[in-house]
């Protein structure tokens, strides 16, 4: 048997033998949470437009996800996101209170390396390419909608 | 001569012996017969690094303690570790006035600088040697993986880093189990890229060390007390079973890993304990203390390691293997 072979024979039978996600329990428990999580923000939301009467909608928003970043955070620092986000995975991952967590769990942890170099440096470590996609696909985007507004 | 099994002449013995892991670790299936169980991760200092550090000069002085020396009586310290430069044990070597070789296997590292250690002392070079090896979760984890507080979940083949520090005293004069061959590994890579799946990168390796040793010195696993490998974890010793098999030897109850017997299963570890702190803590505690007892005669203890970074995993490289291999026998022998 040459290399290349083994290597595709031995990554053949170690992929039939590792221990698969169970997809019933995992997929279950991220819909729920992840549900859960956008049933608070709208509450927010709507509390908030209640409370205060002349609160334009697009202002209610924006506060609702500061709340919401906020309240990640928070459970960031005192160490209970990363217990729900074990059980939950992709609906703790994918609200924004996911990308709070992945921006305050960094700071925490290579606070040892002082501020410059370890929090200011290594905050954006995970959120960082997302933010990457965010603002390339934004602009992008308004690219062609700006070459789309030439013609019409 | 070309041969990978070296067979000690005087054959050093261990001497002293001590172990200290982490609050997690402290409650796994060892838990008796640790020297120290750490209150908490920190150990009392500022960072997880220095707590690792912290962790290797306690277990280098408990060890110089338990055989019954002065630290002035050490001429030279072998220790290893996973971080960077390994830097907890040459930052705890720091603290103590004798000669210091660093040596790096990854998760292997305690049985090679025990083999080193053996070299040096049955070769009579040196007195007495202490040998370290060590490991924290979460200095591991920071390095490997993702921040502690990150909410996402561990693939399901993944282990848990030992929060743990072992440590001997081999020396000609004494008394203690007797190292009696060590067998050096090569460098085994069967092109797994899951960083997640450790064990099955390291399996081969394991395979390749057995099969030379068994062959270089004309025993079977029947010989054995015990075949302990590292940290292979659930899957990466059911790999290696499974390996050998096809390789006509049978391994049978007398075989066992060390990172899949540490945790109690309640403790959510997923294949198992990881990380050179494993084997250096199973090894320094409870193999030790069945060998002192004359329960185990002879045992063959081979930790494997991981020998990836995390630079080449980004680069695409596959993660290679490498397998030690120490036989130590009981007093009488």
């Amino acid at each position: 048997m040459n290399e290349n072979e083994r290597v595709k024979a031995y990554n053949k039978y170690v992929n039939a033998k590792i221990p698969k996600t169970r997809p019933f329990p995992t997929l279950f428990n991220s819909f729920w949470v992840g549900g859960l999580i956008c049933l608070i923000g709208q509450g927010i939301n709507d509390l908030l437009l209640y409370l205060v009467p002349n609160l334009s909608e697009q202002a209610a928003w924006a506060y609702t996800l500061i709340i919401l970043i906020f309240i990640a955070a928070f459970l960031t620092g005192i160490g209970v996101y990363d217990k729900l986000g074990k059980f939950a995975g992709g609906g703790t991952i994918v609200p924004i209170t996911g990308f709070s967590n992945s921006i305050t769990s960094p700071s925490i942890e290579y606070k040892s390396e002082g501020i410059i170099y370890g929090i200011c440096v290594k905050m954006f470590t995970i959120a960082g390419p997302i933010i990457v996609f965010g603002v390339v696909s934004s602009a992008f985007v308004g690219l062609i909608y700006y070459i789309i507004g030439l013609f019409m | 001569m070309k041969c990978e099994t070296i067979k000690f002449k005087k054959q050093p013995r261990i001497i002293g012996a001590y172990s200290i892991v982490g609050p997690k670790e402290g409650q796994g299936n060892f838990k008796d017969y640790f020297d120290y169980i750490m209150k908490n991760d920190f150990f009392g200092e500022k960072t997880f690094e220095k707590a690792e550090r912290k962790m290797i000069e306690n277990a280098i002085t408990g060890a110089i303690q338990k055989a019954k020396l002065k630290v002035s009586d050490i001429n030279v310290l072998v220790a290893g570790d996973l971080l960077n430069q390994i830097i907890s044990s040459s930052y705890a070597a720091r603290a103590f006035n004798f000669p210091y070789l660093g040596v790096y296997g990854a998760c292997s590292t305690m049985a090679e600088s025990m083999a080193v250690a053996s070299i040096l002392v049955d070769g009579g070079y040196f007195e007495n040697v202490v040998c370290c090896t060590a490991s924290h979760f979460s200095t591991a984890e920071r390095q490997y993986r993702f921040p502690l507080e990150l909410g996402n979940q561990r693939p399901p083949a993944s282990q848990w880093t030992v929060t743990g520090a072992g440590s001997c005293v081999l020396s000609l004069n004494g008394k203690g189990p007797r190292i009696t061959m060590a067998t050096f590994g090569k460098v085994i890579d069967w092109g797994i890229t899951d960083v997640n799946n450790m064990g099955a990168a390291m399996a081969p390796s394991a395979m390749q060390t057995l099969l030379t040793h068994f062959e270089n010195t004309k025993t079977t696993p029947d010989d054995y007390d015990l075949i302990a490998t590292g940290d292979l974890g659930k899957l990466g010793s059911e790999i290696l079973i499974d390996l050998m098999e096809d390789k006509g030897i049978k391994l049978g109850l007398n075989y066992a890993d060390c990172g899949q017997m540490y945790f109690r299963r309640d403790q959510n570890t997923l294949c198992g304990g990881s990380g050179c702190g494993c084997s250096a803590t199973v090894f320094t505690s409870y193999i030790m203390k069945k060998l002192q007892d004359g329960q185990y005669k002879r045992v063959l203890f081979m930790p494997t390691g991981a020998l990836l970074s995390t630079t080449a995993t980004q680069q695409g490289e596959s993660v290679p293997g490498v397998c030690h291999a120490i036989v130590i026998e009981s007093e009488e022998g």
